[in-house]
């Protein structure tokens, strides 16, 4: 039952505030203003470890204004949250040890390779010398990214890129990755092989949040979130949720979401 | 050294190591940062002619006579000079003119006065650091109306005399040709050095914030220091080789001389580099994209070009605007490059511009890396 940190070879369990269960993410009334805009309002949340949760919502609900504040990305406006056991105001950089982030846009360096990019983030992350070397070739194997070590991440196709990223993300063997629509604009073919890493992860006790448009990904989580204007309006498990809005399925719920905020817009 | 230090050490080098990478990929930018140098010192080899006053003057008086205070007189009275001071031996002129507190020295020999008395020619000098060809000769303009002025009066005052009482010969030091371009050749390295790091360094974090890469990067356990100076320290290479570059040019082409050491030359130009690199930083902070960065850039290089004393000696201008000028990296730097260059000059005299360098550069790292935020608002 433990969150390590990479190169801490202590591996002090972590504990959450209740000291009960272990929980990977727990929010109390989250808020992020941007000026005149509520993007996260009165957020709670709690993520249990090991879990692959989804969040989900049409565009502007909040989903990628709660990812960056989990990651240290923005501050919080008020309320509070603690990732891996740390709060994210107060212990940003522990947790920036013990997580991985692939954000919804291509983020590695197009003009390093493969290898020189899997390498960089691997040294980031405090990865050195020979135990950093068979890591990443046994990494390397495992996302098939062996063949094209030498090839410029800038010329890979859309699938590849985001194989890379996530490559990137778990090279240090993160206790809790944030996927922020990583499969936008990959082909079925790559989202099937990206979401058999991402099982394979969880398996191997790795906590994730992910957020997603498509409705096949969605029923592939363990429980889901649906965020709206910036306000949770439904949890629960992918057979729970469409009752919930006395809809038959995910997407009939999406697709009603979708009519009441341009409903309210108008 | 602790552990936190040690943690924090390590992660400057996959910072390098990345940069250096990217750096060497990066083919035009590689060219145009060797190329540049070139191209500049053939575009800013002329130089623009201007009017010279107020050239900070010492006065050697070895007469301490009637005639030689009247002298001093008309040659303050001219307005090219202003008499900062009065010294005791030729060593002190030296060493005055040396240091850039005095521009121009007015010597008058011990038997001056005796001379004019007996009809003879009396001989006075005027030595003037012709290392700025536009002061040199603005003072061999004024040394040659005060003398005028002063025969005139003396005429008027003995009557009919068969020669001219008196001679204010003018002795350019360092140039003694004035030829511009050695005034201006050194000058055109301080201005590149100053345009391609802040350039570079204010786009550099920028370009990473616009590419998407900076969110991947900060989301790691990468402290700020590591990430500003990894991408920082690259560039003091970059600044060398161009200095390196410019200096080839600046012999071959141009033939400037170089009289002090280079040695002292490149450590002196480590605090510029540093300062400039800290003046790009801090751009990077304020700029949101590249182009806010370049066009923050450009501003920041017209009062280098205009008040650094690059092409318009300080002296001619307002306090106001020499005040802007002392702000500048590049003023001081013009003063280490042009003394070590045209002077010879050792340690002892460019140490004062060396510190202020050293300062400026330390404060600006410090600003830029407390202004910079690990997050993406």
């Amino acid at each position: 039952m433990t969150f390590p940190a990479p190169g801490d070879a202590s591996r002090a369990p972590f504990t959450t505030a209740t000291g009960a269960a272990p929980v990977a993410v727990e929010t109390v009334h989250l808020r992020k203003t941007f000026g005149p805009l509520v993007a996260v309002d009165a957020l709670d949340l709690t993520i249990a470890r090991g879990e692959v949760f989804g969040l989900l919502g049409p565009n502007g609900s909040g989903k990628t204004t709660t990812i960056r504040m989990l990651c240290g990305l923005l501050e919080p406006t008020s309320g509070s949250a603690r990732v891996v056991g740390f709060d994210v105001a107060r212990e940003p950089e522990k947790i920036r040890e013990r997580i991985g982030y692939m954000s919804q846009r291509f983020g590695l360096y197009d003009d390093l390779t493969v290898g020189e990019n899997l390498r960089f983030y691997a040294t980031v992350y405090g990865l050195h010398g020979d135990a950093r070397a068979a890591r990443l070739a046994i990494h390397m194997g495992k996302m098939g990214l062996l063949e094209r070590a030498t090839q410029l991440a800038g010329t890979l196709s859309g699938g590849w890129k985001q194989r890379l990223s996530l490559a990137c993300a778990t090279a240090h063997e993160p206790a809790m990755l944030f996927l922020d629509e990583p499969t936008a604009g990959v082909d079925p073919a790559a989202r099937r092989a990206f979401w058999e890493s991402i099982y394979q992860l969880a398996r191997g006790g790795t906590t994730i949040l992910v957020t997603t448009h498509y409705m096949d990904e969605a029923e592939r989580c363990q429980r889901l979130a649906f965020l709206s204007r910036g306000h949770l309006i439904g949890l629960g498990t992918p057979a729970e949720i469409p009752a919930l809005f006395g809809q038959k399925t995910i997407e009939g719920v999406f697709v009603e979401l979708q009519r009441r905020d341009e409903g309210a817009a108008a | 050294m602790s552990l936190m230090e040690r943690a924090r050490l390590s992660r400057v080098w996959p910072m390098l190591w990345k940069e250096f990478i990217q750096m060497r990929r990066d083919r035009l930018t590689l060219a145009l940062i060797v190329g540049m140098p070139a191209l500049q010192l053939m575009l800013f080899g002329y130089a623009v002619q201007t009017e010279v006053r107020h050239q900070p003057t010492i006065v050697l008086d070895e007469s301490r006579s009637s005639e030689s205070r009247a002298l001093v007189t008309t040659v303050a009275n001219s307005g090219t000079f202003d008499i900062v001071g009065h010294v005791h031996s030729r060593a002190e002129v030296q060493s005055l003119i040396e240091d850039g507190t005095a521009k121009a020295a007015l010597i008058i020999p011990p038997d001056f006065m005796a001379d004019i008395k007996r009809g003879r020619t009396a001989e006075a000098q005027m030595i003037v650091n012709a290392a700025d060809p536009q002061s040199a000769a603005a003072a061999l303009a004024g040394a040659q109306l005060s003398a005028g002025a002063r025969t005139q009066a003396l005429l008027g005052g003995a009557g009919h005399r068969r020669v001219v009482p008196l001679e204010l010969r003018v002795r350019p030091w360092y140039n003694p040709a004035q030829r511009s371009a050695i005034f201006i050749v050194p000058g055109v390295i301080g201005v590149l050095l100053t345009l391609t790091m802040t350039l570079i360094t204010s786009t550099a974090i920028v370009r990473e914030r616009e590419r998407g890469t900076l969110e991947q990067l900060i989301v790691t356990p990468i402290d700020k220091t590591s990430l500003m100076l990894g991408k920082t320290i690259p560039f003091i290479v970059v600044g060398y080789a161009q200095m390196t570059t410019a200096l080839f040019f600046g012999k071959v082409i141009f033939d400037i001389p170089i009289r002090g050491s280079l040695i002292l030359l490149y450590v002196a130009a480590l605090a510029f580099i540093l300062a400039s690199l800290g003046v790009g930083l801090l751009i990077s902070t304020l700029a949101r994209t590249q182009a806010q960065a370049m066009q923050l850039s450009f501003f920041f290089m017209l009062p280098n070009i205009l008040l650094s004393g690059y092409v318009f000696p300080r002296e001619a201008m307002p306090e106001p605007a020499q005040w802007v000028g002392l702000l500048l990296p590049l003023t001081y730097f013009l003063k280490v490059l042009r003394r070590i260059l045209l002077m010879g000059v050792g340690v002892e005299h460019i140490w004062r511009e060396w510190v202020t360098l050293a300062v400026i550069a330390t404060v600006l790292l410090m600003i830029s890396i407390k202004r910079f935020s690990k997050t993406i608002e």
